[in-house]
């Protein structure tokens, strides 16, 4: 073991102790300010709408019960997102446009779709860059240059000009989604691909291995390091791509849409639900692709 | 006086100029302007100019050694890449709403310059500059305000990690709901976009410097801020222009989407999905290219700046 010769690592429970305790701390502190804040910021509301119409005189105990339970506060108390999110998940029929997973179904299909079609589409440029120098010389710098450039401005573009085309539903999101994982992924992939040492290449070059051995055998898997951490880049942006892709064809399915008519009826609770729901889908989708690469990688050496 | 230019060299420059002048004179052939449906004869032209430009870039490409060859194969696929967009759209009569020409979309800059500029101001000056130095800068300060504080840190480098994988850019609505339809709601998005990455890489930056350099100031018996200003600070400096540059794209996007969620009747965010939606493609387009120069700009600015604050650090020195 290479740890062997090193101080002896604490117990499992320990380490989770050690790191998990800060995290549990920080988030209580948080979700303490979080209620401090719902009551400073709806109190003028909670006090105008729904104390002074009663008529009754109240206390600043009925002040706080009213700021953290209205029906459409400034900022809703943690616990009252928490039950509109699970009222929706379990509330309705999966089918229904109230229910949160119907939502997670359209977005998260979107998501991978133009995820998985993107990454295919930066890996085989990459290939492509790393053996042709035209490419590489023509193409490379425009991949990298539009890394600093919104590109995700094009997306209402992307739906005209694919809904001129008669595409419809899935595709013209699937595309913005693709387009936007697929530039981490080429520039990634072609730094991985060249990673392996001169000595290598020799070597594989004194075997007599063709290009496509030498690709298959040398190149891909020095790549897989590289390409790890750009798939939790793309998938993070192919996730925002689906979800801005939904706002302007007036989708009324997908976690995008949601949060749009949340914010069009004033349904405060609404968007804030949605909101959880999509750090929750991105963090499920990026927990995929880190233990994909978990499962990839469990043969290497970690230095 | 330069040494005189290879053979080799001279050719491709000459082949070059020559597939240029080729193409600007099939340019002003009526057919290319849309004005006679094109013929046979044009046709073949048009191939051969294809051909010849293909390689012409490979022969560039070829080239090794001057200082600029790598932007100027780059540079050249551009330009043949804008050509026959704008020869293709024209010839094939695409209609505008699919994919304006090249031309019309300069034309459409040139006919809105004060539409475009209000946008401009609007988005970039107000949102994306104010909430991008209100973010970068609030991330700086709590990553220097926690340096000492391991537990902090502990607790909250985990979850500002996080943030990268959700999508931050979901809370405009909720920022247009409290800041009003005005700038400083894509604002407040800016700075939530822009905060974490500033914060995770200051820490990391502060921990970069080298062990020997900290044992040196130690036998210095340099203080703590003494330590931080005159070596952890400017070894992190890598570290945060990497975040601003980063934080640069991540503004503009959040700033522009925000702008679908709701906007005064200016900003670039506004001006391409109103327009997109009224079919004016041109103009959102005009807008994109708007949108696509600052944030290169941006991101020139941040390397040059970043070259005169850390021209001392190997990272550059390098290059």
């Amino acid at each position: 073991m290479a740890t062997s010769n090193k101080a002896p690592t604490p117990p499992l429970a320990r380490r989770m102790w050690d790191k998990g305790f800060p995290v549990v701390v920080l988030l209580f502190a948080f979700l303490v300010i979080w209620y401090g804040a719902a009551w400073g910021m709806n109190n003028g509301a909670a006090i105008e709408r729904v104390l002074e119409p009663t008529g009754n005189p109240w206390t600043w105990q009925d002040v706080v019960a009213t700021t953290w339970n209205m029906e459409r506060p400034v900022l809703p108390a943690p616990h009252q997102i928490a039950q509109d999110f699970w009222s929706g998940l379990v509330d309705w029929p999966l089918d229904s446009p109230r229910n949160l997973l119907f939502h997670v179904a359209v977005t998260g299909e979107t998501t991978l779709v133009g995820f998985v079609l993107g990454t295919l589409l930066g890996l085989v440029l990459a290939v492509l860059i790393v053996h042709s120098r035209t490419l590489d010389r023509a193409l490379l710098p425009w991949i990298v240059a539009s890394q600093t450039v919104p590109v995700l401005a094009i997306a209402p573009i992307v739906l005209v000009i694919l809904g001129s085309l008669g595409m419809e539903g899935l595709a013209p999101k699937a595309v913005i989604a693709m387009y936007l994982s697929f530039f981490p992924v080429t520039v990634a992939m072609v730094q991985g691909l060249r990673s392996p040492q001169v000595m290598e290449t020799e070597m594989m070059h004194t075997y007599a291995a063709s290009r496509w051995q030498a690709l298959w055998m040398l190149r891909l898997p020095a790549a897989l390091p590289f390409l790890f951490p750009a798939l939790r880049v793309g998938i993070a942006a192919s996730l925002v791509g689906a979800m801005v892709a939904e706002l302007p064809t007036g989708a009324t399915a997908g976690l995008g849409a949601r949060l749009l008519t949340g914010s069009y009826y004033g349904n405060t609770l609404a968007i804030w639900s949605a909101l959880v729901m999509s750090a929750l889908l991105g963090l499920a989708l990026t927990t995929m692709v880190a233990a994909t690469e978990h499962l990839a990688l469990r043969h290497r050496r970690h230095p | 006086m330069k040494a005189a230019l290879p053979a080799s060299l001279r050719t491709t420059a000459a082949a070059v100029v020559a597939t240029l002048v080729a193409a600007s004179l099939l340019f002003l052939h009526p057919a290319a302007q849309g004005e006679v449906p094109p013929t046979a004869v044009f046709w073949l032209m048009l191939l051969v100019l294809a051909g010849a430009a293909l390689w012409t870039i490979r022969r560039v490409a070829a080239i090794n050694g001057t200082r600029f060859d790598g932007i100027l194969t780059a540079a050249l696929f551009g330009l043949w890449v804008l050509y026959f967009w704008q020869m293709l759209v024209v010839v094939f009569e695409v209609p505008r709403v699919l994919l304006p020409a090249p031309a019309l979309i300069v034309q459409s800059l040139i006919d809105n310059p004060g539409k475009l500029w209000g946008d401009f101001t609007q988005t970039v000056l107000k949102a994306v500059c104010i909430g991008w130095l209100v973010g970068s800068g609030l991330g700086f300060a709590v990553a220097v305000a926690i340096d000492r504080m391991p537990f902090l840190q502990r607790g909250l480098l985990p979850l500002a990690s996080l943030t990268s994988t959700v999508p931050l850019v979901a809370v405009a609505p909720i920022a247009v709901m409290w800041f009003g339809f005005e700038w400083p709601s894509k604002a407040a998005v800016v700075v939530l976009m822009t905060f974490f990455p500033m914060l995770v890489s200051t820490l990391a930056g502060l921990k970069s410097s080298g062990k020997l350099e900290r044992e040196l100031m130690y036998s210095y018996a340099a203080s703590y801020t003494r330590t931080l200003w005159s070596l952890r600070l400017p070894s992190a400096m890598p570290f945060i222009f990497g975040a601003l540059k980063v934080n640069a794209t991540l503004a503009l996007i959040g700033a522009i989407v925000a702008e679908f969620f709701g906007s005064p009747t200016l900003g670039l965010g506004f001006r391409i999905s109103t327009e997109a939606a009224r079919m004016n493609m041109s103009l959102v387009w005009g807008a994109i290219v708007v949108a696509a120069v600052t944030g290169s700009l941006a991101y020139a600015l941040l390397v040059q700046l970043e070259r005169r604050v850390a021209f001392w650090h190997p990272s550059i020195r390098g290059q």
